[in-house]
């Protein structure tokens, strides 16, 4: 289907879908209370994230990382989706859904090191069941299809164990949607009929270039021409990304096979610190987006509601405000690495050759001659 | 005791491999109910059903990607490319992704995949069905890269990278598949994997292969032999790592050495042998370390391949120029 699934409109008003309904994991409820609460946490999850992306933005700016991607603008994709996992799922993202990383209870100062260079990976990808990043667009679009097709073949699809059975989050960009590897993907998996779940984040720009040079029509539509179902969502609307993505994952995990969904949103920032998106996009744009904030349109309608109070959005924002202290003060703590890390994690048994060159740099490291 | 060519015993280091471990499971195009177009897995898909067999879409990435989605939930993917020349799809999904996952884990993550490649010129084929990519992923950190030249080798070979850890580039010289025949004890204990070895024993100069080459390399030691010359041969098995422990023996004994490979010459696994051996035995050689390899074209017209080749005739030229330097 490629109409636009929506549950929450840009003005905090809640809507019905003929198909799709918000209603929160047992989980979910059993931790948060009823649905308010439920809603409150989604608020807090996306308001924290939207903080530590700032944060780290201005780390950057500071010097103090090479590189960072800011998922600004995506916070309801991302927690939605992040939220929709179960313990047992896997999730093989891309460099931005710092959202997602943060549902896995990854540690958001975790996330620095890649971009400040003192670690490939800050996190335990099997404990968080959350994989290191990938740099190149796509290309592990393919890892989830095999980690699914592994989970197939374990038995671990369809069983109504829902302690044993997975499904796996495979995560991209409008983007990488025109790279080989993730059609490629697509086809490996309708083929053996695998777990997994496209999570497509359309925030409408691959660097500098429009989603329109990606596609003349929704990417959404490509499923059909793979075979599975696809589902189109705003992305910034939590509570409608929830329920697809909810939906699709048990659609996976029960055996059902593949499915794609479209969520539709937008990237408020730059594609990186190092790219200038004033070139390339105008702020009409920006500003036709900005009344679609995922965080304003939740916060107004907890408001209008009587879910949340102004003591509950204060109390929120000086959370947010020591969140943000703590990732600046982590991040200048991160520890640099040892020279000698590159050589241990190359293979699984050292090389003779790299023996011998790592014995070079140890022994340069403590100013003793070289053995020769 | 069996005696059995290169694509048997190769197929009967697989069966082993698979009986071993529930865990090997085999991806490629074609290489179920078919077995492979080079018939190596022949069988396999009957004995062992769909699930360990896996006869994938057309696409080399999507194969070797998938394969590293399998690894990391705990199966040992081999996987099989048709041909050399069909690797490059999947270049982005060896050189970046399997190289490197294992550090962008942070050494958390081992990935026992085996990329089984049919490499080689030399049977009459078309363009890219004949190419010799070794040096490319050799130098690639994280991968590792071996090759085999006889039958014995090739079915302990195969068990051992699929037993090993690390991700192994398998290289199987397609034009040895049923030329060769050996004689397979599987009882005996095999030596280690990633180990080069003389295979033939001399004293006026070195020869250096691996893969095809062996063979040439055997012909043109017999050949000198009948004119008084002896020669001794290395096979060197493993490409990365490279074991030069046995070359930098015997190039000390005989003072001069010849690199013969397939793959152009340029830049090639002979300039990285040629440079260990003068950094190891400097003072051991009475010539320059000379290199008899591909030129640097792409693979010719198979009606002329045979200029292209290392033959017996340009090893004993090379042989010529060493000892009367």
């Amino acid at each position: 289907m490629s109409d636009l699934i929506q549950l929450l409109t840009a003005d905090g008003v809640r809507v019905e879908h003929p198909d799709v309904a918000f209603s929160p994991d047992p989980s979910l409820l059993d931790t948060y209370g009823d649905e308010p609460g439920v809603l409150r946490a989604l608020l807090r999850d996306m308001t924290l994230v939207r903080r530590f992306d700032v944060e780290a933005t201005a780390l950057q700016r500071h010097g103090e990382l090479g590189l960072w991607p800011s998922s600004l603008g995506q916070e309801a994709a991302q927690i939605g989706a992040g939220r929709a996992l179960a313990p047992g799922d896997y999730v093989f993202p891309t460099y931005r859904d710092h959202g997602i990383a943060w549902c896995r209870r990854i540690d958001p100062v975790d996330l620095l090191g890649v971009f400040r260079g003192t670690d490939h990976v800050g996190w335990d990808p099997e404990e968080k069941r959350y994989a290191p990043v990938t740099i190149v667009i796509g290309a592990h679009t393919l890892h989830a299809v095999g980690y699914a097709l592994g989970a197939l073949h374990d038995g671990a699809v369809g069983t109504g164990d829902a302690s044993r059975d997975t499904a796996v989050l495979a995560c991209f960009g409008d983007g990488a949607t025109s790279q080989g590897d993730v059609n490629e993907a697509m086809v490996f998996a309708a083929s053996y009929h695998v777990p997994v779940v496209f999570f497509l984040q359309n925030n409408h720009w691959a660097i500098s270039e429009p989603v329109t040079r990606q596609s003349r029509i929704p990417l959404v539509q490509r499923a059909a021409g793979f075979g599975f179902p696809g589902y189109r969502v705003d992305g910034n609307d939590v509570l409608a990304t929830y329920a697809v993505v909810q939906r699709a994952l048990e659609h996976a995990r029960t055996g059902q096979g593949p499915v794609l969904v479209e969520a539709v949103t937008y990237r408020m920032g730059a594609h990186t610190t190092t790219d200038d998106p004033t070139r390339y996009r105008t702020d009409d744009d920006l500003e036709v987006w900005r009344r679609r904030d995922p965080i304003d349109r939740l916060a107004r309608y907890l408001r209008t509601t009587g879910g949340a109070d102004d003591a509950w959005f204060a109390a929120l924002e000086a959370e947010a405000d020591e969140l943000g202290a703590d990732v600046r003060a982590r991040c200048h703590a991160l520890p640099d690495p040892s020279p000698l890390v590159s050589f241990d994690a190359t293979y699984a048994e050292i090389t003779p050759t790299l023996a011998a060159q790592r014995a070079e740099v140890a022994a340069l490291l403590d100013g003793t001659e070289v053995a020769r | 005791m069996t005696t059995l060519t290169l694509a048997k015993a190769l197929n009967a280091g697989l069966r082993r491999a698979m009986e071993q471990d529930g865990k090997v499971v085999l991806l490629g195009e074609d290489i179920g109910r078919l077995g492979g177009v080079f018939r190596i897995t022949e069988g396999l898909q009957k004995d062992f059903g769909e699930q360990r067999v896996l006869d994938t879409p057309l696409a080399e990435s999507g194969i070797v990607g998938t394969a590293v989605g399998l690894a990391l939930r705990g199966y040992r993917p081999v996987v099989e490319i048709q041909f050399d020349g069909f690797v490059y799809p999947a270049y982005d999904q060896i050189v970046c992704q399997v190289a490197k996952l294992r550090t962008r884990s942070g050494g958390q993550r081992a990935l026992p995949i085996v990329i089984r490649i049919p490499y080689g010129g030399g049977i009459g084929a078309v363009e890219h069905h004949s190419e010799s990519p070794e040096a490319q992923f050799a130098h690639t950190p994280g991968l590792k890269v071996v090759t085999c030249s006889n039958p014995v080798d090739g079915y302990w070979m195969l068990q051992q990278a699929i037993a090993h850890d690390d991700p192994v580039v398998f290289l199987e010289p397609k034009r040895l598949y049923h030329s060769t025949r050996a004689e397979l004890d599987p009882a005996l204990e095999p030596g280690p994997l990633f180990a080069s070895r003389v295979v033939r024993s001399g004293t006026d100069a070195t020869l250096i292969a691996y893969g095809p080459t062996v063979q040439t390399c055997l012909a043109a030691a017999d050949q000198a032999a009948e004119e008084g010359r002896s020669l001794e041969v290395v096979d060197l098995r493993t490409i990365s790592p490279l074991d030069l422990g046995p070359v930098a023996e015997s190039v000390r004994r005989t003072g001069r050495a010849v690199v013969v490979h397939e793959a152009h010459v340029s830049f090639g696994v002979g300039a990285e042998v040629a440079a260990a051996i003068t950094e190891q035995c400097f003072f051991s050689l009475e010539a320059p370390v000379l290199r008899v390899c591909g030129y640097d074209t792409p693979y010719p017209l198979s009606r002329v391949e045979h200029e292209w080749l290392p033959t017996v005739d340009r090893v004993l030229d090379a042989v010529d120029r060493a000892v009367g330097f």
